[in-house]
């Protein structure tokens, strides 16, 4: 059986409307995320602010010259994937791939010095709450960047399908994202750990 | 000009899609409540053993410390495997029909979550089943309680049950951002905010809650589990932790969990009052605006669930002026409410009638509660059964009313079946007089001092815990014929028509059940605000039109 009705509604695009779900989506979900770091950041002041000792027998304090440099490349490479995103605006594939590569390698190498730093340290995780909430908040950051490594990964590997990155293409404005957003909680993470040494 | 065909032709689908991985948002929904009900019996099973424990002063029933097992079960299962995943159903199945959108923004996100759900339901009752028993820190898994491995086994009743919550965190994330992306971006043309209907506002309110305070708790749990199985000191004060900073991350998200569960509650009598008294509903748009104060002031509310934890007296102050405020948007709520009942056309009829006793129950708990907000009334009957009394009155006296009011609403909506109005009366008479006779006396019993997750107590509370017991028990008895009714009607039900109780909203101008793509491509232009009863104005354009077509199917389909 089939009844008929007029509908009448103008014709709806639904095309290029998905996409943007996506991004909305993602900005919606890293604004929660960012939840757990705020989280993770007052359990550390809090801790911190109230121990007796914070520091654990024989350490002295955490070396900061590396991590600096460390802190350079990240926040560069915030840089470089914004030169990679314009490149891709204007249409240059090639000039998209070149900079988001040398994004995924500034991340990698951070990745790179993080394993350095932690291999070279005298306290573990259960080295008490000092050690607790280096590892906890530098391991669940460093989840986050190598996490931002593979999106960007397989978004290089889409740029090479033909027409993948013509117009509408959200996955590359998502990544970029939520590479900043590491970046930003980097920088907080930095200042938390690093510059605030004393209790 | 296009043409929509009412009802599609399309083979009936079969009913195997609801144990499959299926992306239509109806099916996700039916998924859901039918899970949540299962775990309600479970739950309920639960609540019906720690009853029966207390029905004498001695601990004769159960061992005590598989009495601490069931209770922090009890709750668990109730909020995670209940209460959350049956609104998520409701959610599932309302906001992209009230909307007018053909599916979810993430249709597979939203299958995920559910699965997710099943798959953290199934390790839960796992639990029951390894050596040193579930969990039996009681649902808030307080350290240093919850970070004891007397046993250690690396699968503890204490780790699965963490791993449960994070699973449950992780659905609920997925379904937040799902909810909020749908009811931003994808609402019918003409559709503005303040078109919106009020269950959309209250999901809207909620979900933010969702993704504002739940990633705190995982936070917390995940800090928890290191304590728990890798030896870290975060919660520990032997390694200079500190157990209240658990209770701040806890809290920080289940208070505002109280306000996830009971907005869209809100939602669901704001849709139902109008309906059964043919009145619009009073003050639509603070009503609506309401909802985001709530959001707003509940989530700097949750230090007054640690008046005893030792936290500053300035913070107690503070934090008892913010509890007591929240009970003005939700008077404004409450009295828009009675201005709509307020010389209506009122039907009693079974939604009605939950919806009536569910804010009856409502204001009482309201009134506990701000009675709960005052420092010294706390500190006298923190961890008493006042408490208890208190949020059971929300939850079931209240939320759970209303979950039951919203099922009898939209039950033909979605099932395309009627479901009988008798069982339905005799359920409502049932879980009202059991509710109130299983909750009212735990509030006595709390003041003279009988403390809560305790297995023998005073005689001297023999009285108030007989009663509550004999109504814990009614309660048990009222859920039979909800099922029957629910199981009959699904089977053999009267088939509704398209709009059964006169109601006004998109999603009464759907065939019942819906297609699987609800409006489809002719999604109706909304061109007035919702509720719009005896005011004789149209929700849509070419409203005659599209009923006119409904009607018909509806009048052909009951000649068959």
């Amino acid at each position: 059986m089939t009844t008929a009705y007029s509908a009448p509604s103008a014709p709806q695009e639904h095309g290029g409307e998905h996409d943007k779900h996506n991004l909305t989506g993602f900005i919606i979900f890293l604004c929660s995320e960012s939840v757990i770091f705020l989280a993770f950041f007052s359990g550390y002041a809090l801790l911190k602010t109230s121990a007796l000792d914070w520091l654990p027998a024989g350490v002295e304090g955490l070396e900061w010259h590396m991590p600096l440099i460390n802190s350079i490349v990240l926040v560069s490479s915030s840089g470089t994937i914004y030169l990679a995103e314009r490149a891709k605006a204007k249409g240059s594939l090639w000039g998209f791939r070149g900079f988001w590569l040398l994004t995924m390698a500034l991340g990698a190498y951070f990745l790179y010095g993080q394993a350095i730093e932690w291999s070279g340290l005298d306290f573990g995780f259960t080295s008490g709450t000092f050690g607790g909430t280096f590892y906890l908040l530098t391991g669940f950051h460093g989840l986050h960047v190598a996490t931002g490594v593979g999106l960007m990964t397989l978004m290089l590997i889409k740029s090479f399908i033909p027409g993948n990155y013509e117009g509408g293409e959200q996955g590359v404005q998502a990544t970029s994202l939520f590479w900043h957003f590491v970046d930003v909680i980097w920088i907080i993470l930095f200042l938390l750990i690093y510059v605030w040494q004393r209790s | 000009m296009t043409l929509a065909t009412f009802p599609a032709d399309e083979p009936k689908p079969s009913w195997t899609r609801y144990f499959s991985f299926n992306t239509d948002a109806k099916v996700i929904g039916i998924q859901y409540i039918v899970l949540a009900f299962f775990f309600f019996l479970i739950g309920g099973l639960l609540a019906m053993i720690i009853r029966g424990e207390l029905i004498t002063p001695e601990a004769d029933l159960v061992d005590r410390t598989v009495y601490n097992g069931i209770y922090t079960m009890h709750g668990t299962v109730m909020l995670f495997l209940f209460i959350f995943p049956v609104l998520n159903g409701l959610n599932n199945l309302l906001i992209p029909t009230m909307i007018g959108a053909p599916d979810m923004a993430f249709p597979r996100l939203n299958a995920v979550a559910f699965w997710l759900v099943a798959i953290f339901g199934v390790l839960l009752m796992a639990s029951f089943f390894v050596p040193g028993g579930p969990a039996y820190s009681g649902w808030w898994s307080y350290p240093p309680v919850s970070i004891q491995n007397p046993l250690g086994h690396l699968f503890s009743g204490q780790g699965m049950w963490l791993t449960a919550v994070a699973l449950s965190g992780l659905s609920s994330i997925m379904g937040a951002v799902n909810f909020v992306t749908t009811i931003i971006r994808m609402r019918a043309p003409g559709m503005g905010f303040f078109r919106m209907p009020v269950f959309c506002w209250t999901a809207l309110a909620a979900q933010s809650l969702q993704l504002i305070g739940l990633p705190s708790l995982t936070g917390g749990a995940i800090m928890l589990l290191f304590d728990l199985v890798a030896g870290t000191t975060f919660y520990d004060p032997a390694g200079g932790g500190d157990p209240v900073l658990y209770q701040h991350f806890f809290w920080f998200y289940s208070h505002p969990a109280v306000y996830v569960i009971i907005l869209p509650v809100f939602g669901i009598f704001s849709e139902l009052f109008p309906v059964y008294s043919r009145k619009p509903l009073f003050g639509y748009v603070y009503v609506a605006l309401a909802s985001f104060i709530i959001v707003g002031l509940g989530l700097i509310v949750w230090v007054h669930h640690m008046f005893p934890s030792g936290v500053a007296q300035w913070m107690r102050n503070l934090f008892m002026f913010t509890t007591m405020l929240i009970a003005v948007p939700t008077g404004v709520k409450v009295f828009a409410w009675l201005g709509t009942l307020w010389r209506g056309k009122i039907r009693l009829t079974t939604p009605m009638l939950f919806c009536l006793g569910g804010l009856f129950n409502f204001v009482f708990a309201g009134i506990t509660g701000v009675m709960l907000a005052t420092v010294p009334i706390d500190l006298h009957v923190s961890n008493t059964y006042f408490v208890v009394g208190h949020f059971h009155y929300v939850i079931y006296g209240a939320a759970v009313m209303g979950i039951f009011a919203a099922i009898y609403h939209w039950f033909p909506k979605f099932i395309g079946r009627m479901p009988y109005e008798g069982l339905g009366k005799l359920h409502f008479l049932l879980t009202f007089i059991g509710a109130n006779l299983n909750f009212l006396p735990m509030h006595p019993a709390g003041l003279m001092g009988m403390p809560r997750r305790v297995s023998s107590y005073d005689p001297e509370f023999a009285f108030w815990n007989v009663l509550a017991s004999l109504g814990a028990f009614l309660l048990g008895v009222s859920i039979i014929p909800f099922l029957l009714n629910m199981i009959s009607a699904w089977v053999r039900g009267p088939k509704a028509p398209h709009n059964p109780w006169n109601a006004i909203g998109l999603e009464w101008l759907l065939p019942s059940p819906p297609a699987e793509d609800n409006f489809g491509e002719h999604v109706p232009v909304v061109i007035s605000r919702p509720y719009g009863y005896g005011l004789g104005k149209p929700l849509v354009e070419n409203q005659e039109a599209i009923e006119q077509v409904l009607t018909a199917a509806d009048l052909q389909e009951a000649s068959r």
